[in-house]
């Protein structure tokens, strides 16, 4: 029977609540497991040796003498890798930024790795291998590496989506373009015209946790892999194409994860270590240094955007277009081509154009950071039209409603819209208190909105009824942020018991069918809909189990807040059985009770929200202030409200520290500078005021209970809603972020001259 | 019969046209007729395509009917964080 | 380089582990002593994850070398629950959802517990530059410091 994901309105009793998460106690205690607490007997320590340089030509590896010393067991380089990958380029990428085969293509890639007794002879031994570099031209920044005269990182990068077909190679790996409507005519229709640049630098996703994981491989072709990571099963899939494993040989446990935001959404160190396992015959813990995890693990894209509107005098935007720079680090990737689709998607545009273009760089593999490559777009666009509101001198709100995207709108990226959400917001926005405060001296206000997809995907999960009537319920995407507690609250609405009667458990791949990455805001919104839907199986078992107990036919038992009753006057005095009952006589009736479910959760439905931000800078040292934060979202449905303000707050605040601090500093010879978090500053906590939240619920049709994903949009306003406060506040734009003081200083400085 | 609007990456290998009708009743159909009139685009469409009904994106549920009417558009299957 | 032997108190017992001169505080309670709830972030003193306290005073474990250990009190997160019973300020994390992924929580945790300890009544801005030196990717610290605030409440008795 397939499974009925329609929104239906009803009273939600435990949905909507704020019960203790379960795992909560193992956490304040220190008794959680993640990536790095955890070992093998027997197990080795591993280290990774890494380029110096920004990009060179690997000469000649030489591991004899570290091999040789004391206490190493194996010391793997490429040739330990074998190229697998059958010509699938994206998967290729992934081995190369593993194990640089021929070339070294950023500073902090990995051209070696060691496993010995302890970290004190893996780090020695590392200092005995010899590797012999040619050290080629390279090139870090966007627009540089976008130049016919720069370095070609890859001689096999020819330009595609252009016609002719460019017969030299070059850095720009791709062009994309969306939109519709005739862009110039539109532009001949304005009154007013805004026409800017934009710059944005590369930021690092910074969970705190650095990547971990401890691997053994078996001589019989089985392996064992405990990891933090947001997808356990694409790990798997992953691990076991580059080292040649049978898939199900390959089992994947995922701890608890410190953190992931996109970031743990790669293979990096996992197939190094089961590689190393495999030579050393023994297993493998493998746990990357702070330093490591900046040098080589996943930033996002720096960016160099151009956007230009126009519209009439009475704010109606007749023609946009924008042109999007981004890197990719030195694989081609397709961070440009989402932010080409996302940069106009808050509104309703009658002319749009769009242009992407991926640009390869020296600078280590970009992944996934929370609604990866939107937050860039919407910096330039929402700076944009807030110049246009005040060379309008119009309302930034109000021009925003003016032009908001509603159902029925035709999206920048193509197709058209059924119900969202960024009216609303917005609506929300212009009555909230915050929009009316008054402003002290040296302060400003900005806002901004933001879009994001939002996905589903191959979503598997089993529920357990145990013989008191408590329930497990194994879920296979990962707890990121307490969705073990909402998707427990799920299981509890949609069976009529408790909260308390259920145990959610994040389960490994071998316990559990297939499931996708832990991405795309997916957790909660697919694994809610596997639940419900395993939720329904099982008390399917149980009505025929109930219909067993009273000898009745099944289609006379009907199931109701959390019991079994009999329809009809001619059942009359049997009570109802509630779970426990029917667990209680399960033995006899049938065996186990359980529920299963796979299905693929879609229609995640595209999510907006709106920013209110105020900061006082210092005129003085350019140091910027947040004085009051405000995020409206649009959940669908909130299942825990906490964990939902959560996600709304920890969102503004990783945008909040992009706006401000966050970038990745290269020196002249393309080497990283920054990579600690004393000269990478994230937000602490004295940085930052309380982060006030409203919740809006507008039902996703997709989902049973209207759930929309909540994870990643708030990541996509900050940085231009504290760029339009910041440039309010010091009467000057600012269009490079992260607006550090020394930008803003030069910003004010420039201004007094001219 | 629904009308299908390409993403541009796929334009090119339909004999550049932007927007092309289908005989179609769910994804998995349309899919596969559209494989078999341009089997240029059959790759990108197996693994890097995400159908995009009235506005909602879906990558993986080809059994998703196709509402009469429709909005169709096929779109790239985007990475998330 | 041969081991050195170290007497200290962690957690109320007395303890006698052996270390490396070159191995830090941090690294013998999680690879030694088997107490991994202090984390490590970043082991340059920049995370907080890996904090505990030293004769009252809240350090960065992975600053202190294991040998300078000798003579002193260590208190750690395993120690903060009494029991069964947990500490006020765990109770509240819990409650607050002051906690995504929970990576930072101990060290958070800890260093509230000594901010408490000298400062019953603080005010926000003392929380927030109390707790500046513990990083939270996840909660944008909103719901942290509403857990610290709460605690401190119950902590001085008056229930809210
Ligand atoms: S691990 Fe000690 S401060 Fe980060
Ligand atoms: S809860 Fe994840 S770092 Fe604080």
């Amino acid at each position: 029977m397939s499974f009925d994901a329609t929104f239906q309105e009803k009273k939600l009793k435990s949905v909507g609540t704020r019960p203790l998460r379960p795992d909560g106690v193992d956490k304040v205690t220190g008794r959680a497991r993640y990536g790095a607490d955890y070992n093998m007997p027997g197990q080795l320590v591993a280290r990774v040796l890494r380029s110096p340089h920004a990009h060179a030509r690997i000469v000649r590896i030489d591991t004899a003498r570290a091999e040789g010393l004391k206490g190493v067991k194996a010391v793997i380089t490429a040739a330990d890798l074998p190229d697998l990958t059958n010509g699938n380029a994206a998967l290729f990428a992934i081995l190369d930024n593993c194990m640089a085969r021929t070339k070294a293509l950023y500073d902090g890639h990995a051209v070696a790795a060691v496993a010995a007794i302890d970290a004190k002879v893996a780090r020695a031994a590392l200092k005995l291998i010899e590797v012999e570099y040619e050290i080629l031209p390279h090139v870090v920044d966007v627009d540089a590496a976008a130049r016919p005269d720069a370095p070609v990182i890859d001689e096999g990068i020819f330009t595609s989506g252009v016609e002719p077909k460019p017969d030299s190679p070059s850095n720009v790996a791709a062009r994309s373009e969306f939109g519709h409507g005739d862009v110039e005519a539109g532009f001949a229709k304005a009154e007013v015209i805004v026409e800017r640049s934009y710059k944005t630098e590369q930021t690092h996703q910074g969970y705190i946790e650095p990547h971990a994981c401890v691997a053994n491989c078996n001589a019989d072709g089985t392996a064992d892999l405990w990891v933090c990571t947001q997808g356990h099963f694409v790990y798997r899939q992953n691990c076991a194409d580059l080292l040649g494993l049978e898939v199900s040989k390959l089992r994947v446990t995922s701890s608890e994860i410190g953190g992931g935001f996109g970031g743990k959404t790669h293979v990096w160190a996992e197939p190094v270590a089961l590689a190393l396992s495999r030579k050393a015959g023994r297993p493998v813990k493998l746990v990357m240094s702070r330093e490591e995890v900046f040098r080589a693990s996943g930033p996002t894209s720096a960016t160099s955007i151009d956007v230009k509107i126009g519209a009439t005098r009475d704010g109606r935007i007749t023609a946009a277009t924008s042109t999007l720079r981004y890197t990719s680090g030195p694989y081609p990737d397709t961070w440009a081509e989402i932010g080409a689709m996302t940069s106009f998607a808050c509104y309703d545009l009658e002319n749009v154009k769009t242009v992407g273009f991926e640009v390869v760089v020296n600078r280590p593999k970009v992944a996934a950071y929370r609604a990866p490559s939107a937050p860039m777009a919407a910096f330039a666009v929402e700076s944009a039209i807030d110049e246009l509101a005040q060379e309008i001198g119009m309302d930034a709100v109000e021009l925003r409603i003016k032009n908001a995207a509603q159902e029925g709108t035709r999206a920048s990226y193509g197709p058209v819209y059924g119900p969202i959400g960024i009216g609303p917001t917005l609506d929300a926005a212009r009555v909230h208190p915050h929009m009316s405060a008054p402003l002290g001296k040296n302060q400003g206000r900005g806002m901004a909105c933001g879009f994001w997809f939002n996905f589903g995907g191959e979503t598997c999960t089993d529920l357990n009824i145990s013989a008191d009537g408590t329930v497990t319920l194994a879920v296979g995407t990962v707890d990121v942020g307490g969705s073990r507690a909402s998707l427990s609250l799920i299981a509890a609405e949609e069976m009529g018991i408790p909260y308390d009667d259920i145990k959610a458990v994040v389960a490994d791949t071998a316990t559990l069918g297939y499931n996708d990455m832990t991405d795309g805001s997916r957790g909660t919104f697919s694994s809610s809909m596997a639940t419900i839907s395993a939720a329904r199986n099982a008390i399917t078992v149980m009505r025929e189990r109930a219909a067993l107990m009273w000898d009745i036919p099944v289609e006379d038992v009907y199931w109701e807040e959390g019991q079994a009753k009999a329809a009809g006057s001619k059942y009359g005095n049997l009570s109802p059985l509630s779970v426990k009952d029917i667990a209680a006589e399960a033995g006899n009736t049938g065996g186990p009770i359980a529920g299963h479910s796979e299905l693929v959760a879609d229609g995640a439905g595209v999510s907006f929200a709106t920013h209110i931000c105020d900061v006082e800078v210092d005129p003085e040292t350019g140091a910027t202030s947040i004085v009051r934060y405000t995020v409206i979202q649009d959940a669908g449905k909130a299942v825990h409200p906490s964990y939902v303000e959560g996600q709304y707050q920890g969102g503004a605040a990783q945008g909040i520290g992009w706006a401000l601090n966050e970038e990745y500093i290269y020196g002249e010879d393309g080497r990283l500078q920054n990579p600690g978090f004393l000269d990478y500053r994230i937000p602490v906590c004295s940085d930052l005021p309380m982060i006030d939240t409203q919740i809006l619920e507008i039902p996703n049709p997709n989902h049973p209970y209207g759930v929309r994903g909540v994870g990643e949009t708030s990541i996509v306003p900050p940085l231009a809603a504290v760029a339009n406060a910041v440039s309010n506040a010091a009467g000057v734009r600012l269009s490079h972020v992260p607006i550090s003081p020394p930008r803003i200083l030069a910003a004010l400085h420039k201004q007094a001259r001219e | 019969m629904v009308e299908v609007t390409l993403w541009a990456g796929l334009i090119p290998l339909a004999d550049n046209q932007k927007k092309v009708t289908v005989e179609a009743t769910t994804i998995r159909d349309l899919l596969r007729k559209l494989g078999e009139r341009y089997p240029g685009p059959k790759a990108p469409i197996k693994n890097e395509v995400a159908v995009v009904l009235d506005g909602t994106v879906y990558r993986n549920d080809w059994s998703k009917e196709l509402p009469d009417g429709a909005e169709v558009f096929l779109m790239r299957r985007l990475a998330g964080g | 380089m041969s081991a050195i032997a170290v007497s200290t108190t962690i957690n109320g017992d007395d303890v006698e582990f052996l270390c490396q001169p070159d191995e830090t505080l941090l690294d013998v309670l999680r690879n030694r002593l088997g107490l991994l709830g202090s984390k490590e972030g970043c082991g340059t003193g920049d995370c907080g994850a890996c904090s505990t306290v030293m004769d009252g005073r809240v350090v960065c474990s992975c600053l202190v070398l294991g040998a300078e250990a000798e003579g002193h009190t260590i208190e750690t997160i395993e120690g903060m629950a009494q029991g069964k019973d947990l500490h006020p300020l765990q109770r509240k994390f819990i409650e607050h959802a002051a906690l995504q992924c929970g990576i930072c929580t101990p060290g958070f945790l800890v260093t509230a517990k000594a901010l408490l300890e000298v400062n019953p009544d603080p005010t926000e801005e003392e929380i927030r530059f109390w707790l500046a030196g513990n990083l939270c990717r996840c909660t944008g610290y909103d719901k942290i410091v509403r857990a610290v605030q709460d605690a401190a409440r119950e902590m001085r008795g008056e229930v809210a």
